[in-house]
């Protein structure tokens, strides 16, 4: 029994440790899992799906000098999985349903518009693009880091970001013009 | 900063260029009340990214798939089941004082039954006695016959 004992003491430690390399990037998890999802439920179930398998590759995962770009790598497989047999269950979302609750109070109505509208712009973007904005625009990471992340190269990520951040704001223009006349 | 850099800045911002520092530079001129009305775009675009990031993760993570908890459950389930089925047979809903008294009125019951049996029996015996005298009896008149 003190075997027992001595063994689920080693376990309880494994997991505080567990936690400590994992959860300072949850919130990162869960906001490119959303952006990939669009549903803020299906985003937090990604979330803690991840986390488990996180857990139960924890011995794989010393082996890994950068668990954070993988967690990122694996969140990224997993939602386009999610979305993949989703499409094959002919389920598609209807992105314009869903409403981002996030965007919050602005004196500017007008600019509060645009910024729901860049949410909108970026909903329509390719994935990759998408994946790229959410890495580099929200969570600021290098592009060495989102290459590795994506598996691609550091060109190749600067090439599609341009385009995203070209495609945004070319869209706000137009709407903004067609606003005026 | 100057209108003139930050222009600078936007253009390398649009080809992918910018490192994460002037980025943060440029985050923080948009995040200003008023810019130039022809970079009113950009102000949209930071905006938002920067309120994207204050999204939080505020579930739980369990560490154990939720059917791990069904798994228990279901043993916690059929034990209340045994455990029922052997307090069913015994009687539980009893106090000790009316067990024993219980058992007092069964002694008492038996006791009594007994008595009437060992008399019925003293009665039988007399009855069978008196059925070997009746045999005696009809085997005379039988074997008169014969």
């Amino acid at each position: 029994m003190p075997f027992r004992k001595h063994q689920k003491l080693n376990q309880t430690m494994k997991q505080a440790e567990f936690l400590n390399t994992v959860l300072p990037f949850k919130d990162k998890v869960f906001r490119l899992a959303k952006r990939l999802l669009v549903s803020t439920d299906e985003a937090e179930d990604a979330t803690q799906e991840l986390y488990l398998k996180l857990w139960k590759n924890k011995k794989k995962l010393s082996d890994y000098n950068n668990v954070e770009a993988f967690a990122m790598t694996m969140t990224k497989n997993y939602c386009l999985d999610q979305l993949k047999a989703k499409r094959s269950n002919n389920l598609t979302l209807v992105h314009s349903n869903y409403t981002d609750d996030n965007v919050s109070l602005q004196r500017d109505i007008e600019l509060k518009d645009s910024v729901a509208r860049v949410h909108e712009l970026i909903e329509e973007l390719p994935e990759k693009q998408k994946l790229i904005i959410q890495l580099r625009d929200v969570e600021n990471y290098e592009y060495k880091e989102i290459g590795k992340i994506l598996d691609l190269q550091p060109t190749a990520v600067r090439v599609a970001l341009s385009r995203a951040r070209k495609t945004i704001r070319e869209q706000l223009i137009k709407q903004h013009n067609y606003g005026i006349s | 900063m100057e209108l003139a850099s930050i222009e600078k800045l936007i253009e390398k911002y649009e080809n992918a260029e910018t490192s994460l520092k002037e980025e943060a530079a440029l985050k923080t001129y948009f995040s200003e009340d008023i810019v130039a009305p022809h970079l009113e775009q950009y102000k949209a675009m930071f905006t938002y990214f920067q309120e994207s990031k204050e999204q939080r993760f505020t579930k739980t993570i369990p560490l154990r798939k939720k059917t791990s908890n069904m798994w228990w459950l279901s043993i916690a389930a059929s034990v209340a089941v045994i455990f029922s089925v052997y307090f069913m047979d015994s009687p539980s809903g009893l106090t000790a004082s009316e067990q024993e008294e219980a058992e007092m009125a069964l002694l008492e019951t038996q006791k009594a039954f007994q008595l009437i049996s060992q008399n019925l029996n003293k009665g039988g015996n007399v009855a069978i006695a008196g059925l070997s005298e009746f045999e005696k009896a009809q085997n005379k008149v039988f074997k008169l016959k014969k």
